[in-house]
């Protein structure tokens, strides 16, 4: 198993699949032919990665070592741990659900569309996967093209503006991990992650290099005050392009900050937790109240992604504040696993709930080609199949107890009671808020009076899409009702982060 | 005083040409312009020749001519980058020049002079032999851009980069003459040696390098001696700014390597305050006026002014890593205006020169391939990788990063995000707008083949710098 280099397969089979698939221009059949069978072999080979995973040890597993650029020592150095795996496995099965949602509704230039995503799979498993600052650099940033492009080419209206914003944004943020990674090749003499969490810093040092860390991955995640791209984006963005968006170019946020700030720099994140929580704080209550007030559907579920994703960063920094708590001196208390785990499972079921969300989005949009929740209402009487399915994801965004949402949230919650009393009442608002916003939004555009002819007319789901959501509500379900499989993979890799970030590095 | 015999074969690559020169110019004398196929391949097959002569010659090297010249692997590995990049200018410009009844002996004959010049520029390791092939080089410039006659644009640029050019020369001459007052040397090891050794006037050495400093930037373009740059660019025909902008800049950098690094290597701490000026300045105006630019000549002109302050950066670092990432940032950066220039001529036809950034409108559903093309290019530019272009800038900041310069970098890495946003337009121009007309290529098959394995090396390049940086980082150890 050792010598297969099952990763960089993985990395290369899209990649080179996408490639080919920009020579079959005209042919739209066979390239969405080629495209599924593409992406689902990916994610088959993704499986194998479970299977084959030792939930024992926190070392990294299927490692690829080898000498790329001997000049600065920057190598092709792969492995993967308790982290990385899950979201590997969520990316394949995005990608998956992404072609056969793009199946009919693309027509122009369909070989390019599939082509674009498959390179984005790719990319993004070597984002996962890298373990050479540099490379995981290169993968972080080339991701961006072919995401540029998506947004640009088959988005909406305002593409062009929604497009170079993203871009422009994350870019600006990345260029500052780019220093900070110099400058711990520096201190560290070599680009190896796991180098950069042994090397030992000063607190000054480590604040520096903590901010652009959080520049950097709190854009991609994003954390108010830097998250004005990501309804720009979303609304514009054709359906594929959100699902990726929402699934998982926001979790490279949070895996940024579980690789790279947490165990680098744990003293500055430590001294600054407080910022990171308040700004968490601020995306789950303030940007809830904001996705109150939408009226575009996508932007919604936009705003009510920001909310989610801060109950991620919320988890991995209250820990400090649990540590602090505890009366327990030596050794790592529930409190701090419960966080941990709880924002990698927030970050994992989010992934899919966003992903069905901006399906159903997508399904809705395909009919009636606007977004706006006005032009809707009683949809369910013509779509009643359909309706069953997008309100049990809507459910599922509120944190229905059952489903996975539900789960990370009352596992960060409950941590965040053992941090600070407020954090876990400002925290548990988005119980309220969050069913507030998605019931409504659910009231308005499935219940009531059927609103208009258009409504009246609406076909039902076809088997593709039944079959694209079916499949996700299984996932959502599963992992809602018995998270252990998800959770058993972690939990090595969860005690080796808490050992190295209670260990201060002064 | 015996007289010593200068091994003569270190400067046979520049013997050869120059028979080739005179060739040429013979060929071009009795035919005229009737044969100008013959004089084309005349030409190619000097600069193939010498090409070939320099790689055969490599390896062995040292001093000759009473230490006025020089064969090292710098000069090896420039020389067949200058021979590279011309014959690959001369091959993008044969349908362009045709088109505009520009294609005449006198282009060829001045190409060739002028690139003898960078190949004495390169081996250089005199102030005089140095003056000698810059001027040779500047003088044919001038001459090119400014020969489209009948062009008030393009005798404007000439006039313009003549004036400002001698005035850099001057400059430069009068930095050598101090510095020879004060050491009393010319040659770039004595004056070396004289600095390590002597106790010198700093005040006056000081003085010396700001003039060189002038000179050697305004060759470059580095803000604030960039004003002739983007006119030049943009009034002179497309062909002849792809001759200005690539290869100069690899004989500009060996201008500055054999100075500043090689003669003035002592002085770092005068100089780099210098260099760091013109670094910062040139990154942070070359990117902000690039975002005005409607003209897409115009953007290049300040894109490019932008790439060597970036170029500046490894050289001011002062370390050896720091120098061999400049010159990965001279190869690529040759390379990718290559091809951006190049994206320009193939799209131009008779009658129609695509300058404009609105002239490649919808080029992605026009000309799919040579969009993408175009795409890799900008990105490169702009530093996104996995393309070359982000290995260039990569270098130069990590040299920047370890000589602790951080404030430096920074700069450096936020006006790379500004510079993104025009490189963008490029690119949203190509595929996000639709085409109003659809309108054929006129270039040849074979120029179409060589521009596309131009921009495949750049992404090449990119995905395993690893040998040229293992190249560059010998050539300074």
């Amino acid at each position: 198993m050792m010598d297969f280099p099952l990763l960089s397969i993985l990395i290369l089979l899209p990649i080179i699949g996408g490639g080919l698939l920009l020579f079959c221009k005209q042919n739209h059949v066979l390239a969405r032919q080629l495209a599924l069978v593409i992406s689902v072999a990916t994610m088959l080979l993704s499986f194998l990665l479970y299977i084959g995973f030792d939930t024992t040890s926190h070392q990294m597993q299927f490692v690829e070592r080898l000498s790329w650029i001997a000049t600065f020592n920057i190598e092709y150095y792969l492995g993967i741990d308790g982290f990385s795996m899950p979201l590997m496995i969520l990316t394949t099965i995005s990608t998956v659900l992404v072609v056969i949602a793009g199946w009919q509704v693309i027509q122009d230039r369909a070989a390019q569309y599939m082509a674009a995503f498959l390179i984005m799979e790719g990319l993004m498993l070597g984002v996962f996967a890298a373990l050479d600052a540099i490379l995981f650099y290169l993968f972080f940033e080339a991701m961006l093209i072919p995401l540029f492009l998506v947004i640009g080419i088959w988005g909406g209206p305002n593409r062009v503006y929604a497009t170079i914003k993203f871009f422009l944004y994350t870019f600006f943020g990345s260029v500052f991990l780019l220093i900070a990674l110099l400058y711990l090749q520096f201190q560290a003499g070599s680009f190896s992650i796991l180098d950069f969490h042994a090397v030992s810093l000063t607190l000054t040092q480590q604040i520096w290099i903590f901010l652009a860390f959080l520049i950097a991955f709190a854009v991609k995640i994003p954390m108010w005050p830097v998250h004005t791209w990501l309804p720009d984006a979303h609304v514009e963005a054709p359906t594929g392009g959100s699902v990726i968006l929402a699934a998982i170019t926001l979790k490279i946020g949070g895996y940024g900050l579980l690789r790279f700030a947490l165990p680098i720099t744990p003293d500055a994140s430590m001294t600054l937790d407080w910022l990171v929580i308040g700004l968490s704080l601020i995306a789950i209550v303030y940007i809830g109240f904001v996705a109150l007030a939408q009226s575009d559907l996508k932007k919604l579920i936009a705003y009510s992604s920001i909310a989610h994703m801060g109950f991620v960063t919320l988890g991995l920094f209250i820990i400090f504040r649990i540590t602090a708590n505890e009366a327990i001196t030596i050794g790592i208390g529930n409190g701090q696993v419960l966080a941990i785990e709880g924002a990698m499972v927030q970050m994992i079921s989010h992934g899919f709930i966003a992903a069905a969300m901006f399906l159903s989005v997508g399904v809705l949009y395909d009919r009636m080609h606007t977004r706006e929740i006005s032009a809707y209402g009683g949809v369910a009487n013509s779509m009643p199949k359909f309706t069953a399915l997008a309100v049990f994801f809507a459910m599922a965004n509120a944190g229905l107890p059952g489903t996975s949402g539900f789960v990370g949230e009352f596992m960060v919650i409950l941590a965040a009671f053992q941090a600070n009393f407020w954090y876990a009442f400002l925290a548990a608002t988005t119980l309220i808020l969050g069913a507030a916003y998605t019931l409504w939004m659910v009231k308005r555009v499935f219940f009531g009076e059927i609103a208009n002819d258009q409504v009246a007319k609406l076909q039902d789901i076809n088997s593709r899409e039944m079959l694209l959501l079916a499949s996700l509500a299984v996932i959502v379900l599963v992992i809602g009702i018995w998270p252990d499989p998800l959770l058993n993979v972690m939990h090595a890799s969860v005690d080796n982060l808490l050992l190295q970030i209670t260990q201060s590095k002064l | 005083m015996a007289f010593e015999v200068p091994n003569m074969l270190f400067a046979l690559p520049e013997m050869l040409l120059l028979a080739m020169c005179c060739i040429v110019l013979l060929v071009v004398a009795f035919t005229g312009n009737r044969q100008i196929n013959l004089v084309h391949a005349l030409s190619q097959l000097s600069l193939l020749v010498t090409f070939l002569t320099v790689f055969w010659m490599m390896g062995e090297g040292g001093l000759t001519f009473s230490e006025t010249y020089i064969k090292d692997p710098l000069s090896d590995i420039l020389k067949l980058a200058i021979c590279l990049v011309n014959m690959l200018v001369l091959s993008y410009s044969y349908s362009y020049l045709q088109a505009r009844n520009l294609l005449q002996g006198e282009f060829y004959v001045l190409a060739l002079f002028a690139t003898l010049g960078m190949l004495v520029m390169v081996s250089a390791h005199h102030f005089l032999t140095l003056y000698l092939g810059l001027e040779l080089m500047s003088l044919c410039l001038y001459a090119m851009v400014a020969m489209q006659r009948d062009s008030f644009a393009a005798t404007e640029a000439g006039m313009k980069y003549f004036i400002l050019g001698a005035l850099a020369s001057g400059m430069l001459l009068y930095g050598m003459s101090i510095i020879y007052g004060v050491t009393g040397e010319l040659g770039i090891q004595a004056i070396a040696a004289a600095l390590d050794t002597e106790e010198l006037n700093q005040t006056v050495l000081s003085l010396g390098i700001v003039f060189l400093v002038i000179g050697i930037g305004f060759k470059f373009g580095a803000v604030p001696f960039h004003m002739w740059l983007p006119d030049v660019y943009q009034g002179a025909p497309t062909a002849i700014t792809l001759f200005v902008a690539s290869a100069p800049k690899i004989a500009a950098f060996a201008l500055l390597i054999r100075i500043l690094t090689e003669g003035m290597g002592d002085m770092l701490s005068v100089w780099r305050d210098m260099l760091i000026m013109l670094a910062v300045l040139s990154i942070i105006l070359g990117n902000l006026l690039a975002i005005a630019q409607s003209n897409l000549k115009r953007m290049l002109a300040y894109s490019t002014i932008s790439h060597v302050g970036f170029l500046l950066l490894g050289v001011l670092a002062g370390t050896q890593a720091g120098y061999a990432a400049a010159l990965f940032y001279t190869l690529v950066y040759a390379l990718m205006t290559l091809g951006s220039f190049g994206m320009i001529l193939l799209l131009s036809r008779e009658g129609f020169e695509a300058e404009e950034i609105e002239d490649f409108k919808g080029l992605g559903q026009r000309h799919p391939w040579h969009a993408l093309m175009m795409l890799l290019l900008m990105f490169s530019m702009a530093g996104i990788p996995p393309l070359a272009g982000f290995y260039a800038k990569l270098g130069v900041i990590k040299s920047v990063v370890d000589v602790n310069l951080l404030a430096v970098a920074i700069v450096a890495v936020v006006m790379s995000v500004i510079g993104a946003y025009y490189y963008l337009r490029v690119v949203k121009v190509m595929f996000f707008d639709t085409a109003t007309e659809k309108p054929h290529i006129a270039a040849t098959t074979s120029m179409q083949y060589l521009l596309s394995g131009n921009v495949l090396a750049v992404l090449l390049l990119g995905l395993f710098p690893g040998s040229l940086f293992a190249l560059c980082a010998r050539i300074f150890s």
